[in-house]
């Protein structure tokens, strides 16, 4: 085998992390959600992922429960399960940020962004910024979160 | 196993038009390059590169406009390429050859030019289950337009027509029948001559979408039987943005134009405007000529090997494939009728093709995955997409051995 394949295969594995793997293979707060406040749908048309998220805000702005439905590849289901992970407990302007520094982190990775937040498990995304066309599938439930909040009925869509 | 081998002089030639095609002597991700999604586009062969530059160097001009020499010669390559087209798919007439910008133009065409003018209330189009979208919407707009009503025939779990079906669907209210030669995300091939008796027992006129055949299989539209056949330049070698509309020459008489502009008409005043004959009457405005020129060296191209040959030489690839693939733990092959052309869909366990084709991608494998445009057929199965590895005639075994392999890592990333 060599070298050019041995670093392929890396860069694969720096897209494909355990932690990935294992948050698209097991998603977390997966199903719908009692109560919920707000909802919002995303959808990616080029590969079909297709997500809805929920959310519950209590009297003041905090996410005191978030869900997610729908089905996608295992970037995107990992990184609605992760961002659900995430968003618990966060007031909605908090999440906001997230959601900025998150899209900013993955399309011009660069740059510090978010350096104020503690980013986590988000950074197993990190590699994604290799793969362009999967952008999109890493930011799409993050997309619907920054809908939901501002209560838009038109599904979030990565195009 | 069916290998198939270059045990004739035929099969050799295919086996070595590989190297007429410059963009498949690149390396992709370190990998050489594996090319298996020529049903969204095919690759194009130095024959066409170099006819569509050299026209561009050399001949271009307006087409049946000046009298000086350039205009000449671009006007004769743009119609010996239409006489090429012609002879290629057996029309009876050049006047039956109308050149669109594609299938999809050409579909659009016979729905608002032919069936606009002539549907109400009450009336049908019969479509199929397995349709692009581009033999669905085209439709649905001209149904939304004068209240006809769009009628599907079924499909089966192997992805073949229901054709009882089909017979009990045909009625005197179908004013036109629409099918697919060959499913692009299934690769059935259509009993066309089947269909196209029994649509025109009732004087049912038949339009066949031919995007995914005419590079796979031996076209003849007298033989077929049908009344427009439409198809594209860039699934068979040519350029983007070419297409053509077939027409029987008496349905092609009595429709009004499909756009008004320039080269339709042969006299225009405020009082009034006298169309040009066909096919001109079809071909508003300045033509994507180094297109159309492209189009007639890929045909070229496809008759100097032969295109029954191809037929042969990628049956049996197909077959190899399809069977390569069965034997890959935890595979469902999607569309497995037993006519077929092209094209094998397939999930691999759980790993959703989006990420099977990121993961082939990085081995210098490209295939397609999603609903490729056929979502109607992905509700049939209850998916989302597949992953679809599609054939043409520069594939060999060792691609299909490379995307097995390919497969393999897929399976290690997510084990």
């Amino acid at each position: 085998m060599n070298a050019v394949d041995i670093n392929s295969r890396d860069d694969l594995r720096e897209l494909y992390r355990e932690l990935i793997l294992d948050h698209a293979k097991s998603p977390r707060h997966f199903g719908k959600l009692a109560g919920a406040t707000h909802t919002a749908e995303g959808i990616n048309p080029l590969c079909g992922d297709k997500l809805r998220l929920y959310l519950r805000l209590d009297d003041e702005d905090k996410i005191d429960a978030a869900s997610f439905e729908g089905s996608g590849c295992a970037i995107s289901v990992a990184a609605a399960s992760v961002m659900t992970d995430t968003i618990i407990g966060l007031n909605v302007s908090v999440a906001l940020e997230y959601f900025r520094a998150v899209t900013r982190r993955l399309t011009d990775p660069g740059q510090d962004h978010g350096d104020n937040l503690d980013l986590g498990k988000i950074m197993a995304f990190d590699g994604v910024h290799e793969f362009p066309s999967r952008i999109k599938c890493a930011t799409l439930a993050w997309h619907a979160l920054n809908c939901a909040i501002h209560n838009q009925t038109k599904p979030a869509s990565t195009e | 196993m069916s290998h198939p081998q270059p045990n004739d002089s035929t099969a050799v030639a295919i086996e070595n038009c590989r190297s007429d095609f410059p963009a498949l002597q690149q390396e992709i991700n370190g990998q050489p390059l594996v090319f298996l999604d020529s049903a969204a586009s095919a690759q194009q062969p130095t024959a066409v590169i170099d006819a569509v530059a050299e026209y561009q160097r050399h001949d271009h001009a307006n087409v049946h406009r000046g009298v000086h020499t350039l205009s000449h010669r671009a006007t004769d390559a743009y119609e010996g390429a239409r006489d090429k087209i012609q002879a290629f798919i057996h029309a009876a007439s050049r006047r039956e050859i109308v050149l669109t910008s594609g299938t999809t133009e050409s579909i659009n065409l016979v729905a608002q030019s032919y069936c606009r003018p002539r549907l109400g209330p009450g009336d049908k189009i019969l479509i199929s289950h397995l349709e692009h979208h581009s033999n669905i919407v085209p439709w649905q707009l001209v149904c939304e337009q004068t209240g006809a009503e769009l009628v599907v025939t079924p499909m089966d779990d192997v992805g073949q027509l229901d054709l009882e079906a089909f017979k009990q669907l045909l009625s005197t209210e179908v004013r036109i029948v629409s099918i697919g030669h060959v499913s692009n995300a299934l690769g059935t091939i259509n009993p066309i001559k089947d269909i196209v008796a029994q649509a025109h027992a009732l004087d049912i006129p038949v339009l066949i979408d031919g995007a995914q055949s005419v590079p796979h299989l031996p076209i003849d539209v007298q033989d077929l039987g049908c009344d427009f056949y439409a198809f594209s330049a860039h699934k068979m070698f040519g350029p983007t943005g070419v297409g053509v509309l077939y027409g029987r020459e008496s349905l092609l008489e009595e429709m009004p134009p499909y756009q008004g502009g320039g080269d339709m008409i042969l006299e225009v005043s405020f009082e009034g405007t006298t169309y040009n004959d066909l096919p001109y009457k079809f071909e508003a405005g300045t033509p994507n000529i180094s297109g159309v020129v492209g189009m007639g060296a890929a045909i070229d191209y496809l008759q100097s090997i032969g295109v029954s040959h191809i037929a042969k030489y990628e049956h049996d690839l197909l077959e190899y494939l399809t069977q390569q693939l069965a034997s890959v733990d935890g595979i469902r092959l999607i569309g497995t009728a037993a006519d077929k052309a092209s094209v094998q869909s397939f999930l691999l366990d759980d790993i959703h093709p989006h990420d099977l084709g990121t993961i082939l991608d990085h081995q210098g494998i490209a295939i397609r995955t999603g609903h490729h445009c056929a979502m109607p057929v992905m509700d049939y199965f209850g998916i989302s997409g597949t992953a679809r590895a599609s054939l043409a005639l520069y594939n060999n075994v060792d691609d299909v051995d490379r995307l097995v392999a390919g497969l393999d890592k897929a399976k290690q990333i997510f084990a």
